[in-house]
C-alpha cells in the first residue's frame, strides 16, 4: 500500500464554527492521508468531526486553517462543482422533480458531455447498482434501499476521482444494511474509485475499510487497517468505541527493549511487547478483548481470579461477568461451539485464562 | 406462489384504503356544503346581474331600462361614428385592454424579479430571524391602499421627494416627468402587490429541502445552474400561485392607474367604473366587466396549462 499515491491529503486542517462566546472547534488541525483506490472510513461518535472533515473535502466548507489537496492539487478553497468528488449524502438528496434516470444523468449534464455518452454512462451506472428496471420512476416511488442505489450510481456517474460518503446506510434496516456493505465494498472493488466513508457503526467500519481512522473530538486518534485498530487500539476511547473491551490497571515491574513485565492485581505477572508510548510510566491501562479470554473452573494458573456474577446467552456467544478482585466486572466471551454449555453457577469461584500476546498495553 | 399471495394481500389493501378514501371524501363533501351554497350564492349572484345589465339598454340617467339590447356588447369591440354612422373598430377600448394586460404582466415579471430573491433572502434566514422580515413585508398593509399609493405619488410627482433631491444636487435641471406615465402605474401596482407574490414563494421556500442545492453544487451545477435546474422547478407551485395573486388584481386595478396614471392612462378598472359613472352607460360598463373576467379566466387557463406541461416535460 505504501507505493500507492495519495488521493487526498489534508494537511492540519482546522474549522471553527461561530465566534468568541459561541466558538466551536469542530476540527483539530487534523493531518491525514488517504490513498488511491482506497476505502477509507471515518469512525467516531456524533459530533466527533467526522461529517465536517467529509465536508470540507467537498467543498461544502471550508478550512479555518490548514490546505486540502486532491491528487497533488491543492482543493481548499475550490466551491463544491469545481472539485472531482462525488458526494452521497446521508438522506440521499435525490430531486424529487426527476425520475431515477434523471438523477444519474444531472451531474454528466453538468459536465456538458456529449448525449450519447451520458446516455451510455447513465445505462452502465443503472446496470451497475441493479435499477435499470426501475430508471423512469419517480425517486419518491421508490423504497429506500433502491433511493440510496439511485444516489450511489448519482454520484458514480461522473467518475470521481473520490467518492464521499456521508452515513449512507444509516436510514436502512439492519438486513438491507449488510446487503449494501457487501455491494457497497463490491462497487468499490469494481469502479476502482477511492471511497471516504464516514460512520459511527464500528460494524460497518470494520466489515469494508482497507483503513480506518477513529475520531473524538476533532481529533483523529488512531488511523491503521481494521484488525489494527481492532487488536492493538492505542488509547482507550479506541479500545472502548470499537468493540468490547475489558480495562485493566497494572504495574510495571520490569522493562526491556520490547518487552514489559507488568504485575496484574491478582499479583500474576505477564509479559507483553510494547511501543514507546509508555515510557517513564509506572501504572498502565491494560485493553482485553472479552473473546481472547477463556474461562475455567480452575483457579490455580490462571491470570485473574473472580467471582461468577452473571451468565447473558446471546446465541452466538456466551458472556460470563466475572468480579475480579476490585469487584470491576470482567468480561469473557465464550463461542457457543457446542450449543449452550451449563458448566458454570453463578456465585462460584472462576479463573480466567489471557493471552499475553494480545493484551494491549494503551497510552493513557 | 409466495409472491402471488403478497400481491392478493396488496390488491385487497388497496381496495381497503379506497372505500376508507371515498368515504373521507363523501364526509367531507358533506361538511363544506354550507360554506360552498354560501359561496356560490355571493360568487355568483354578481354575476347573473353583470350578465342580465349587459344585455339591457342604459338608462337616460344611469342605471338600465328593460328592454333587450345586444349594443352594450357590439360597442365593447366596435364604435359608430356619431355623424355618419360608420362602425370602426373600439380603438380606445382595444388599447386600454391592452394596456391592462401589458401593465399586468409587466408588473406580474417585475413581482418576480424582485420578490423572489427578497423570498430567498427571508427564507435562508435562522428561523428565529424569519418573522421579523416576513413581518416587515406586511407592514405595508396596514395602510390603506389609497394612502399608500398617494405616498408613491409624493415621491415621484414633480415635486416631490425624488425630484427635489436630483435638483437640488444638480443632476437635473428640469424636473423628470415620471408621474402620469404607464411607468408610473407599473411601479405604483409593483410596489401593491409585491408582497403577494412574495409570500408564496417563501411558503415554498420554506418547504424546500436546502440540501438539494448542496447535491447540485455537488455534481458540478454552478449557482445559476442549481437555480434554474433545482431551485426554480421544486418551487413552482409557489411561483405559480404569486403569479396569479399578482396578475389577477393588477388586471382589474383602479385605485393606481387612476391617481398614478392621472385619467390619460386608463386601464380597464377606470374604463369600467367611467360607464357606471360620468358615461352612464350600465350596460357596457357591464360588458367590459365580463370581458375582463374572460381575460382573466383565459389568462388563468393558460397560465396553469403551460406550468403544467413544463412541469411534465420535465418528469418524463
Amino acid at each position: 500500500m505504501s507505493e500507492k499515491n495519495a488521493a487526498v491529503l489534508i494537511d492540519k486542517a482546522e474549522k471553527v464554527f461561530g465566534k468568541d462566546s459561541d466558538r466551536v472547534v469542530a476540527l483539530n488541525g487534523v493531518s491525514l492521508t488517504i490513498l488511491e483506490n482506497e476505502f477509507f472510513t471515518l469512525l467516531g461518535p456524533s459530533g466527533c468531526g467526522k461529517t465536517t472533515l467529509l465536508r470540507l473535502i467537498a467543498g461544502f466548507e471550508q478550512p479555518t486553517s490548514g490546505r486540502i489537496h486532491l491528487h497533488g492539487k491543492d482543493i481548499s478553497y475550490l466551491p463544491p462543482y469545481e472539485r472531482p468528488v462525488n458526494t452521497v449524502f446521508q438522506n440521499y438528496a435525490l430531486f424529487p422533480h426527476m425520475t431515477v434516470a434523471q438523477n444519474v444523468s444531472f451531474g454528466l449534464e453538468m459536465l456538458e458531455k456529449p448525449r450519447a455518452e451520458i446516455d451510455k454512462t447513465v445505462n452502465e451506472m443503472l446496470k451497475l447498482v441493479q435499477m435499470e428496471a426501475l430508471r423512469d420512476r419517480r425517486t419518491d416511488q421508490i423504497s429506500g434501499g433502491q433511493q440510496q442505489r439511485v444516489a450511489l450510481a448519482r454520484a458514480l456517474a461522473p467518475h470521481p476521482k473520490v467518492l464521499l460518503l456521508d452515513e449512507p446506510l444509516s436510514a436502512l434496516d439492519y438486513k438491507l444494511r449488510k446487503e449494501m456493505q457487501i455491494e457497497l465494498k463490491r462497487l468499490q472493488n469494481e469502479t476502482g474509485i477511492t471511497f471516504v466513508f464516514v460512520t459511527h457503526d464500528q460494524e460497518e467500519a470494520l466489515t469494508m475499510s482497507d483503513r480506518v481512522g477513529v475520531m473524538n473530538n476533532g481529533n483523529i486518534l488512531q488511523i491503521g487497517a481494521p484488525h489494527e485498530i481492532y487488536d492493538h487500539p492505542s488509547e482507550r476511547f479506541v479500545a472502548d468505541f470499537i468493540g468490547d473491551t475489558n480495562f485493566l490497571t497494572a504495574k510495571i515491574t520490569s522493562r526491556s527493549d520490547e518487552l514489559l513485565t507488568i504485575k496484574l492485581s491478582s499479583g500474576i505477572e505477564i509479559s507483553v511487547s510494547a511501543g514507546n508510548e509508555v515510557v517513564g510510566k509506572d501504572a498502565v491501562t491494560l485493553a482485553i478483548r472479552p473473546e481472547q479470554t477463556t474461562i475455567s473452573n480452575s483457579v490455580e494458573s490462571t491470570e485473574l481470579q473472580g467471582v461468577l456474577r452473571n451468565i447473558v446467552y446471546i446465541g452466538t456467544d456466551t458472556h460470563y461477568h466475572v468480579g475480579i478482585d476490585d469487584e470491576s466486572l470482567f468480561t469473557v466471551r465464550v463461542q457457543n461451539i457446542h450449543g449452550r454449555q451449563q458448566n458454570f453457577e453463578i456465585g462460584q469461584n472462576v479463573g480466567i485464562n489471557i493471552d499475553s500476546n494480545m493484551v494491549q498495553v494503551l497510552k493513557d | 406462489m409466495d409472491k402471488d399471495a403478497t400481491q392478493a394481500e396488496e390488491k385487497q389493501n388497496t381496495n381497503l384504503e379506497e372505500v376508507v378514501r371515498q368515504q373521507t371524501v363523501r364526509r367531507n363533501i358533506l361538511l363544506t356544503t354550507p360554506a360552498l351554497v354560501v359561496l356560490f350564492i355571493a360568487a355568483s349572484g354578481p354575476l347573473l346581474v353583470m350578465f342580465l345589465f349587459s344585455f339591457l339598454t342604459p338608462g337616460d340617467y344611469g342605471g338600465v331600462k328593460w328592454e333587450a339590447s345586444t349594443q352594450a356588447w357590439f360597442q365593447v369591440f366596435f364604435h359608430t361614428d356619431i355623424f355618419d354612422d360608420t362602425v370602426s373598430i373600439a380603438d380606445a377600448h382595444l388599447s386600454i385592454l391592452w394596456r391592462s394586460v401589458k401593465l399586468s404582466g409587466l408588473t406580474t415579471i417585475l413581482c418576480f424579479v424582485l420578490g423572489f430573491p427578497t423570498a430567498y433572502f427571508i427564507a435562508t434566514r435562522p428561523a428565529e430571524s424569519r418573522n421579523f422580515w416576513l413581518f416587515l413585508v406586511t407592514i405595508p398593509f396596514w395602510t390603506n391602499l389609497l394612502i399608500r399609493t398617494f405616498a408613491v405619488l409624493e415621491i415621484i410627482r414633480n415635486a416631490g421627494v425624488i425630484n427635489s433631491f436630483l435638483l437640488a444636487i444638480g443632476v437635473i435641471d428640469a424636473p423628470l416627468d415620471m408621474l402620469y406615465t404607464d411607468t408610473a402605474i407599473l411601479l405604483g401596482m409593483t410596489y401593491v402587490y409585491i408582497p403577494l407574490m412574495i409570500l408564496p414563494i417563501y411558503a415554498s421556500l420554506e418547504r424546500f429541502d436546502f440540501r438539494l442545492v448542496e447535491a447540485g453544487y455537488d455534481l458540478y451545477a454552478s449557482r445559476l445552474k442549481v437555480l434554474k435546474r433545482i431551485i426554480v422547478p421544486l418551487i413552482k407551485p409557489g411561483v405559480i400561485a404569486g403569479s396569479i395573486l399578482v396578475f389577477i388584481p393588477s388586471l382589474g386595478a383602479y385605485v393606481t392607474p387612476r391617481i398614478l396614471g392621472g385619467g390619460k392612462n386608463l386601464m380597464l378598472g377606470n374604463l369600467i367604473e367611467l360607464q357606471f359613472g360620468q358615461g352612464r352607460n350600465w350596460p357596457l360598463g357591464a360588458a367590459l366587466s365580463l370581458t375582463l373576467l374572460a381575460i382573466v379566466m383565459i389568462a388563468l387557463i393558460f397560465y396553469v396549462r403551460s406550468a403544467q406541461r413544463a412541469g411534465a416535460g420535465k418528469d418524463s
